[in-house]
């Protein structure tokens, strides 16, 4: 439970063109058609979209890069090159995250807490994704001629920001959980929603037996990236564990495409995928009043080609942030 | 109550579904067939004009493979591969694609350590198995003629 109130004082999403094509393309702040952004490489494109949302996120919170005391900031590449490189000519102290997908929810955390503990005053949270440098890192070239199974989620090319600070109107995050590994022994690189749902589970119980709550208590309970197979897989470990979630359940990775029309299969994933949904739909609504208390968990595939190359099992990982709205 | 290992398994094939197995092999076998009835059409046509039969199939192998690189670098055929699976997969084409699909992604990582080291990242095990199960044929040919 965080007291000292930290709140959102400016938050930006941008994203690519099919992103941009989506249900929720109205919201993002910048929809950009050439997913290269001008670049050279896709690695470059990603780090610019890094740059894109942390400076519309200090536009919006109307303060400068040098009044943020900390960044907190991850995305999916080898060594988390997107951010570092996206974000090293602010000069501001920067703590690099590596969640996988989850990376949204642990530096909002990380923000919060800091925040909260008095340890700084501003703190940003930044987080991306791009299909095609994910593809390239961890699947095949893009022009190879290969068949997605329905179980596979399409990489959100987005990147989203949130300044965290105190005093401002709009919304607080009251509550953190820090999820803990969970492995179910699913390997299936292809099913990553089934190896992430059980992760989510654990976090949410611990969540609701801390904060003595029921599902129904909150207007909208949000995961990740779980996508269509993991996000019925959650439902029914939460039937067993005796939460029912509601019609108030939904997932990023459900709602950032049309699926009937974007050929993305079991839906979006990606760390860009919860992090330009909570820093537009989410937040936008909690700022609309249409929300006033949400439940993000973003949810965490920890493996690398290499560890899945070598036969072993998808661990996953969940950290939640319980958002309110001030009145 | 908590669900175990073995029981999320259970839960999991239940909930995960199925590729679509038998339509998948149809549009793979139409497609499959329609390539190598190209490739069939191109030998003829050349044999036509004069060349011999081996040259003739030689040219036709050769026609494909370069259409399928120009598809390849022209972003269309993963757009075909998507639908049709094995059908662009297995004939000749399929190996093209493979090779010049990782060429183009790479070339970004430079010309030796990028293009050309990455170039066979996805065909290279079917070369190395290829040639490997050739050989052992070669031997085991070589062998049965020998005490026969």
């Amino acid at each position: 439970m965080l007291s000292g109130r930290p709140t959102i004082l400016g938050y930006s999403a941008v994203a690519g063109k099919r992103e941009g094509e989506g249900p929720l393309g109205r919201g993002f702040d910048m929809i950009f058609e050439d997913t290269t952004l001008g670049e050279k490489s896709w690695e470059k494109a990603e780090s610019a979209l890094q740059r894109e949302a942390f400076t519309r996120a200090l536009n919006k919170a109307g303060i400068s890069p040098s009044q943020v005391n900390y960044l907190f900031a991850g995305d999916l590449l080898n060594q988390s090159i997107a951010s570092t490189f996206g974000l090293r000519e602010y000069g501001v102290p920067m703590l690099g995250q590596f969640g996988a997908c989850s990376t949204m929810a642990q530096t909002l955390a990380l923000a919060a807490i800091f925040v909260d503990s008095g340890a700084a005053d501003i703190c940003a949270a930044i987080t991306s994704s791009h299909f095609c440098s994910a593809e390239r890192q961890f699947r095949f070239p893009l022009e190879y001629g290969g068949q997605r199974p329905p179980t596979s989620q399409w990489t959100v090319t987005g990147a989203g920001a949130a300044i965290v600070g105190l005093g401002g109107s709009g919304v607080r995050v009251a509550d953190v959980t820090v999820g803990y590994i969970t492995d179910f022994g699913i390997s299936d690189t292809n099913n990553m929603g089934a190896a992430m749902a059980p992760a989510a589970a654990e976090t949410l119980t611990a969540f609701f037996k801390d904060t003595s709550s029921k599902p129904d208590d909150y207007d909208l309970i949000i995961t990740g990236d779980l996508g269509a197979i993991g996000s019925d897989l959650l439902r029914q470990l939460m039937e067993r564990k005796g939460y029912r979630l509601g019609a108030n359940y939904t997932d990023c990775g459900l709602i950032i495409y049309d699926r009937s029309k974007q050929d993305v299969h079991a839906g979006g994933s990606g760390c860009g995928c919860s992090a330009t949904v909570l820093c537009s739909y989410i937040l936008g609504k909690m700022e609309a009043g249409e929300l006033k208390n949400v439940v993000f968990v973003a949810t965490g595939a920890l493996m690398s080609p290499t560890s899945s190359q070598q036969g072993e099992s998808i661990p996953g990982i969940a950290h939640l942030c319980h958002l309110v709205a001030i009145e | 109550m908590e669900v175990t290992g073995q029981e999320y398994k259970k839960m999991n094939d239940q909930t995960t579904p199925r590729s679509p197995i038998l339509r998948n092999c149809v549009i793979a076998f139409l497609v499959g067939g329609l390539i190598c009835a190209i490739g069939q059409v191109i030998t003829g046509w050349v044999v036509k004009l004069g060349l011999g039969l081996d040259d003739a199939r030689l040219i036709g192998s050769s026609v494909l493979i370069a259409a399928s690189a120009i598809l390849t670098a022209f972003d269309v055929y993963d757009n075909i591969a998507k639908h049709a699976g094995a059908g662009t997969l297995v004939p000749i084409t399929g190996f093209a694609n493979s090779i010049v699909a990782p060429a183009i992604e790479y070339k970004r990582e430079g010309l030796v350590l990028g293009l050309a080291a990455k170039m066979f990242s996805i065909a290279g095990p079917v070369l190395v198995y290829g040639i490997t199960a050739s050989v052992i044929y070669g031997i085991i040919l070589n062998l049965v003629t020998l005490f026969r």
